[in-house]
């Protein structure tokens, strides 16, 4: 079974002319883990994700995998299984072909090209050109080519882009099975929604900048609690929570108060005389969290 | 090790699409109908023939009608390994299959030299399919004029040797040019107007004046036809073919073009980020 290393990115920087894609970026993957790579389009994933790959060389810093660069492991399909999101395929060659050729300088044994294919539930199409695919059947192709040398790292852009609702409970099972086999697993999404179910970390950036990182329930606590009222009479109720010292905006239902605790609200406005008609915690859930923190991104 | 893995992977990635058998279909009968009818045509002219009313000149004395009619091989169908080389390299920029390829061959002059050497060979099988349809229909036609067809002399043999080598370096021109000017469109309209008007335009003009003459040697296209040791331009030129290289020095030139555009595409777009 092969082992997952970390992946560590130490301050990673691409400046294109004046533009800095990413910057001064420094996070660490580990293994055994699902870790998304969240952030909203063009906010650097996919450049940084080349840079991990060797494919772009960065302005400065370092990703490694295990220390080790990409372009300087001895045979880095056997180690790290990669699929961007650019499709990247010829459409004249079958997918078995497709595979073939990388197996093929990779050194790899000809056989896993049929037992990739199967895992991905492409082996019916294995001889048909690929420029007739779909696109969830060139996510799968993509999928396929990450698994030919059986590595112990998986960096995936984007790979739910493009399934169906079957391919996408398909492929969350299939991501935490190879965590659980013990590989790194990174996976690159603009909607935290899409990859939820499956991640156990987030790795969070906006404007090329890491934002967040850490387990997915430390989203959770990130964004501050708020508490909606209303009253029949919002002024006397304003007026109230002002006098309490608590500071509060107007809502589309009433007002948002900067409060964890419902309770102590209602105190207030029991102690006022002012009548309430609705309290309760907002729920801020992990989407609004994410949106907060890649809105307000750059400036932490 | 990882440069024979990175060859196979060339060999792979070309017959597994239909690219290379289509090419090469168009260039066997191309150059097999061209030396077939051009050698119906000379023999016809040269044995007895209405000449003049034909509008076809007599042939110059002393010329091997034979090594003309089968050097029409490389002389025009040097394009076809040309086109080949250089779809070999654009071809991955087109697709975006430098991704995948470079992810399983980061060290990418190793790519590079492996494409270079997958199309020196694949460009001698291109060139043992044109001289085998031009000196197999070429002798055909002139056999059945009863012209000469050379087949029991080395020397013919020596050419096609000669020939063959000069479509496999043709090849490796290709893949210079490719890695040179990575764009697919802008590499097909250069490979078409440099050797279907360019250089034969400069070819034909130069031979007016010695000077010229002696610079026009070095054009690839006149560079090759030294290397074959004969070519269809000495019979369309006014001033024939008497300024050309040695064989050798043709050879050197076609190679100096392939290492110096490979070692350029390398050092611009090869290295580049891949984005």
């Amino acid at each position: 079974m092969p082992i997952g290393v970390p992946i560590e990115f130490a301050g990673v920087t691409k400046r294109f002319g004046a533009v800095n894609a990413v910057n001064d970026l420094s996070f660490t993957v580990e293994p055994g883990r699902v870790t998304g790579f969240l952030g909203p389009n063009g906010a650097g994933k996919t450049t940084s994700l080349r840079m991990l790959l060797g494919l772009v060389r960065p302005t400065s810093g370092t990703a490694t995998f295990g220390g080790v660069p990409y372009r300087q492991l001895p045979n880095p399909l056997t180690a790290v299984g990669a699929a961007l999101e650019a499709a990247s395929f010829h459409p004249g060659r079958t997918a078995r072909n497709h595979l073939g050729v990388y197996a093929a300088a990779a050194g790899l044994d000809k056989a896993r090209v049929d037992i990739v294919l199967g895992k991905v539930g492409l082996s019916e199409y294995a001889d048909r050109r690929v420029g007739g695919y779909s696109l969830g059947m060139r996510q799968r192709l993509g999928l396929a080519g990450t698994l030919l040398g059986d590595p112990g790292v998986l960096v995936l852009d984007e790979p739910i882009n493009g399934l169906d609702p079957e391919g996408i409970k398909w492929i969350r099972l299939f991501l935490r099975e190879l965590a659980a086999e013990g590989r790194t697993v990174l996976v690159s999404s603009h909607l935290l929604s899409e990859v939820q179910q499956s991640v156990d970390d987030v790795v969070i950036i906006a404007r090329g900048q890491l934002v967040h990182r850490g387990p997915l329930s430390s989203l959770d606590t990130e964004a501050t609690p708020h508490v909606i009222v209303n009253s029949p009479t919002p002024e006397a109720l304003a007026a109230a929570l002002t006098a309490a010292g608590l500071s509060h905006a107007p809502a589309r239902a009433g007002l948002l108060v900067a409060a964890s605790d419902p309770a102590q609200i209602g105190h207030v406005a029991f102690a006022a005389g002012v009548e309430i008609s609705v309290l309760h915690r907002q729920e801020t859930g992990l989407e609004d969290s994410f949106l907060s923190l890649i809105a307000g991104g750059g400036e932490r | 090790m990882t440069f024979t893995r990175a060859l196979s992977a060339e060999f792979l990635k070309l017959f597994s699409t239909r690219l290379w058998w289509i090419l090469a279909l168009v260039l066997f009968l191309y150059v097999g109908v061209m030396a077939g009818g051009l050698g119906a045509l000379f023999g016809w002219a040269a044995t007895g023939g209405d000449a003049s009313a034909a509008g076809v000149s007599p042939l110059p004395p002393g010329m091997n009608l034979h090594a003309v009619i089968y050097s029409m091989a490389s002389s025009i169908g040097y394009v076809f390994p040309v086109l080949l080389g250089a779809f070999a390299v654009t071809g991955e920029f087109r697709h975006q299959t430098l991704t995948p390829t470079f992810l399983a061959t980061p060290r990418r002059g190793i790519v590079l030299s492996a494409k270079v050497v997958a199309m020196l060979l694949v460009g001698a099988l291109f060139g043992v399919i044109a001289w085998a349809s031009t000196v197999g229909l070429g002798a055909a036609a002139l056999g059945a004029f009863n012209l000469d067809t050379a087949l029991d002399s080395s020397d013919t043999w020596a050419m096609v040797g000669r020939g063959v080598l000069a479509m496999a370096l043709w090849a490796a021109v290709g893949v210079g040019l490719g890695a040179l000017v990575p764009s697919q469109v802008a590499a097909l309209i250069i490979v078409i107007a440099f050797t279907q008007f360019l250089e034969p335009v400069l070819r034909l003009v130069s031979s007016f004046n010695e000077v010229t003459a002696n610079i026009a040697r070095f054009l690839p296209g006149a560079a090759s036809d030294s290397l074959v040791g004969a070519s269809f331009y000495s019979v369309a030129m006014p001033g024939g073919s008497a300024e050309t290289l040695f064989w050798w020095q043709g050879g050197l030139v076609l190679l100096a073009i392939a290492v110096v555009t490979t070692v350029a595409g390398y050092f611009t777009s090869w290295r580049r980020d891949v984005t």
